[in-house]
């Protein structure tokens, strides 16, 4: 059982990052198995109920659950790989605070007063008086709360990998090192044979984080930017004025908006993802990264193309200019092929170097994150064309073989396998109960991420379109009950785990990670134990 | 000429064999790093090939699709190319105004849909008897939106909205507006269609 009381400061506060995602997460599929239901035709919704849910289901997943984890991860780890301590506790224990409170307004903002814009926003439906302003304020005062939490982490984060604690050392190659740009001079000199190759100054893990974090910070400021407009026009609602939609062209903000938010999808999560594969690698190996330099660089070539990918989503506008389709639609997004294959490659052949390795359940999900990507990232890649997008955007295809492929299995098992990696470290050793269990909840959630996934990808090349209902139509039917029984082995997998982290853990250890519990309790848990 | 069911058609057994591909291509891997083995050879040579497939592949989907795909060429020319039907239809408040109670086409012959929106942001697709999609666009307001289309099969066809506009947006479907015909039939029915709307002015 885990004694709380032994717990670092890092540690508590990545157990309270982890244990606000998993019961988010809970909630996501919670919501995903009540949509999944409502395909099938069960009729259990009102469509602005539905659709509500709909919208509250990517940000409830993404902020919530996704980027709860990942932070949690990320301020346990960047101290610990730099050997340094945090820049500001209180501004960590601030994150996960504001993240909670506003992924709660925003699923509030859904659930109680039925906002259902979805999470594209698309321009002018939020401020069209579809939706109510006490609906409107309340998804974009939540939106505003959760950009400011990431700013936080940022923010602690970029001072925590800079702060020089008195030493001498100066900025400029720290920068440099950070942004991978020495992995270019190495790769540089190797080729021409010039100078000695230099030992990079931050740790490769470091980089990929700084990486991504640049792109978070953009990432918030179009999406809290986009926020503060709604928030503007819903107080005017309040009050009585209702302001014209028409000062803003709808094409240009689809453009920003895309680039924001695409910089979540194309921009932080594979450099995220690359980085803790990374890290993994050489944590389950043992080894130095293979092809190191190449690998830092290509999280450089990353960031740039993250930054430029966005009009992949803009290949059925017709008056988006073509040069834009093809540049930014088709060739840079082609790039994500190139980088997301180099990461594949370099974490594959990192462990390979290192056989024998016994099948732990870091590996086991680490592969299972490598395949969600391998089969995901293709995916994208297909529809980001003129022509196949013709036929396939917006079609199940989209949010199915693509999106959640990449977000259930790709990225779910790889921040699970962090997770089972990280367990221990948290833990102070502290066992899971079941390696049964752990099992199971990889292979459920393998079968039925892949399953679910796929069936979707069908679905939307027979036709099915993402982000719409068929009411007493069951021309896709049996698809869907395909997807829901997949979906139901998810669900199941969710049970498995957090059955087998509770009992390991215990209740109390679980509370005491937020709250100080009174004695008399403790003793009558402890009796009752 | 192509169609997009058969595109689909083809997309779905290369799908199912690059899933199966992938399976065992990780499945081998796995079960392979559990065991004792020979130290890898010539990684760096299998690297490049590696990028040189993925930089293949990455462009090289685009242009066999350039290339086999008729819409694409239709879509970047479109400004250029003068189609032998147009329809003007405009989305409001969730609902198509059409310009004819059915959309009459001639088999071959190639088609303009220029859709505005007078709101929201819609979509604009047609789909077959079965579900499946011939074509889609975005319809955003305040910009022109504009699809040349050659239907080579005659049968009815669907149209509906497939960008989210709101909750009332599912319902934007008109069922079997589109309609195509062989020539012979074209003629026929484009005689009737033209009495029905000149019965209608009259009154």
């Amino acid at each position: 059982m885990l004694q709380v009381s032994g717990l670092n400061q890092l540690q508590r506060l990545a157990l309270r990052f982890a244990v606000i995602s998993l019961l988010f997460y809970g909630l996501t599929i919670l919501e995903g198995m009540i949509m999944r239901a409502h395909q099938i035709n069960f009729n259990m919704l009102d469509a602005d109920h539905y659709f509500a849910m709909m919208g509250a289901h990517p940000m409830v997943g993404i902020f919530g659950s996704s980027f709860m984890l990942v932070f949690g991860a990320f301020y346990f780890l960047v101290p610990n790989l730099m050997n340094k301590e945090i820049y500001s506790q209180r501004l960590a224990e601030l994150t996960w605070i504001l993240m909670t409170a506003g992924v709660g307004l925003v699923w509030l903002s859904g659930f109680v007063f039925r906002y259902a814009a979805l999470y594209t926003n698309y321009w002018p439906l939020p401020v069209s008086g579809e939706f109510s302003p006490m609906a409107l304020g309340t998804f974009a005062v939540g939106n505003i709360i959760i950009m400011t939490g990431v700013f936080v982490f940022c923010y602690n984060i970029f001072a925590t990998i800079f702060h020089r604690q008195g030493e001498q050392k100066p900025m400029a190659p720290m920068l440099a090192s950070a942004f991978g740009i020495d992995g270019f001079i190495n790769i540089y000199r190797r080729v021409m044979r010039k100078g000695v190759e230099k030992e990079p100054i931050m740790p490769l893990p470091i980089v990929a984080i700084f990486r991504g974090t640049v792109d978070t910070v953009l990432d918030a400021l179009v999406l809290g930017g986009i926020s503060v407009v709604f928030l503007f026009h819903a107080f005017y609602s309040f009050m009585g004025t209702s302001l014209s939609a028409g000062w803003f062209d709808a094409l240009l903000y689809k453009n920003i908006y895309w680039w924001g938010l695409d910089l979540i999808a194309d921009g932080l999560v594979l450099i995220y993802v690359a980085g803790t594969w990374y890290l993994l690698a050489t944590i389950i190996s043992g080894k130095k990264l293979f092809m190191q330099n190449i690998a830092r660089a290509a999280l450089l070539v990353e960031l740039i193309v993250s930054w430029n990918v966005w009009g992949h989503h803009l290949l059925s506008d017709q008056s988006q200019p073509m040069w834009m389709k093809i540049l930014s639609g088709e060739m840079v997004t082609a790039f994500e092929l190139i980088t997301m294959g180099i990461a594949v490659f370099v974490t594959l052949m990192t462990l390979w170097q290192a056989r024998p390795l016994p099948m732990t359940p870091a590996l086991k999900f680490l592969l299972g994150g490598v395949l969600g990507f391998s089969l995901g990232v293709p995916a994208g890649i297909i529809q980001a064309d003129l022509g196949m997008n013709r036929i396939l955007h917006n079609t199940q295809w989209v949010i199915g073989a693509h999106a959640h492929m990449q977000l259930l299995v790709g990225l779910g098992m790889t921040l699970y396998a962090a997770v089972y990696a990280l367990f221990p470290m948290l833990t102070n050793d502290v066992k899971l109960k079941s390696n049964a269990l752990t099992n199971f909840h990889f292979w459920a959630h393998l079968i039925g991420g892949i399953g679910m996934s796929a069936v979707m990808g069908f679905a939307g090349m027979d036709g099915m379109l993402r982000r719409t209902v068929y009411p007493g139509d069951t021309t896709f039917q049996s698809e869907m009950i395909a997807a829901a029984f997949f979906g139901s082995l998810i669900v199941a997998a969710y049970l498995a785990m957090m059955y087998n982290i509770i009992s390991s853990i215990g209740v109390k250890g679980l509370v005491e990670v937020f709250v100080k519990l009174p004695e008399k309790m403790k003793q009558r848990e402890s009796t009752a134990l | 000429m192509i169609e997009s069911s058969q595109v689909m058609g083809l997309m779905k057994v290369v799908y199912v064999i690059y899933l199966l591909i992938v399976f065992s291509l990780m499945g081998m891997y796995a079960m392979k790093i559990t065991k004792t083995g020979s130290e890898f050879q010539k990684a760096n040579i299998f690297f490049y090939g590696w990028v040189g497939l993925l930089v293949c592949t990455g462009v090289g989907v685009h242009i066999l699709t350039f290339n086999k795909i008729p819409w694409v060429k239709w879509d970047i020319n479109r400004a250029a190319i003068n189609a032998e039907r147009e329809f003007n239809i405009t989305i409001a408040d969730y609902k198509f105004k059409l310009p004819e109670e059915r959309l009459l086409i001639k088999k071959g012959d190639m088609v303009r849909f220029d859709i505005a929106s007078e709101d929201h942001t819609y979509g604009f697709g047609v789909f077959r008897e079965d579900g499946s999609m011939v074509f889609q666009m975005q319809v955003v307001p305040g910009s022109r939106n504009d699809i040349v289309w050659k239907f080579e099969s005659p049968g009815a066809y669907s149209i509906r909205s497939t960008e989210y506009s709101g909750p009332k947006g599912s319902a934007l479907l008109v069922k079997n507006v589109v309609f195509v015909a062989t020539e012979k039939e074209f003629a026929r029915l484009d005689k009737e269609l033209r009495q029905k709307q000149d019965i209608y002015k009259r009154r």
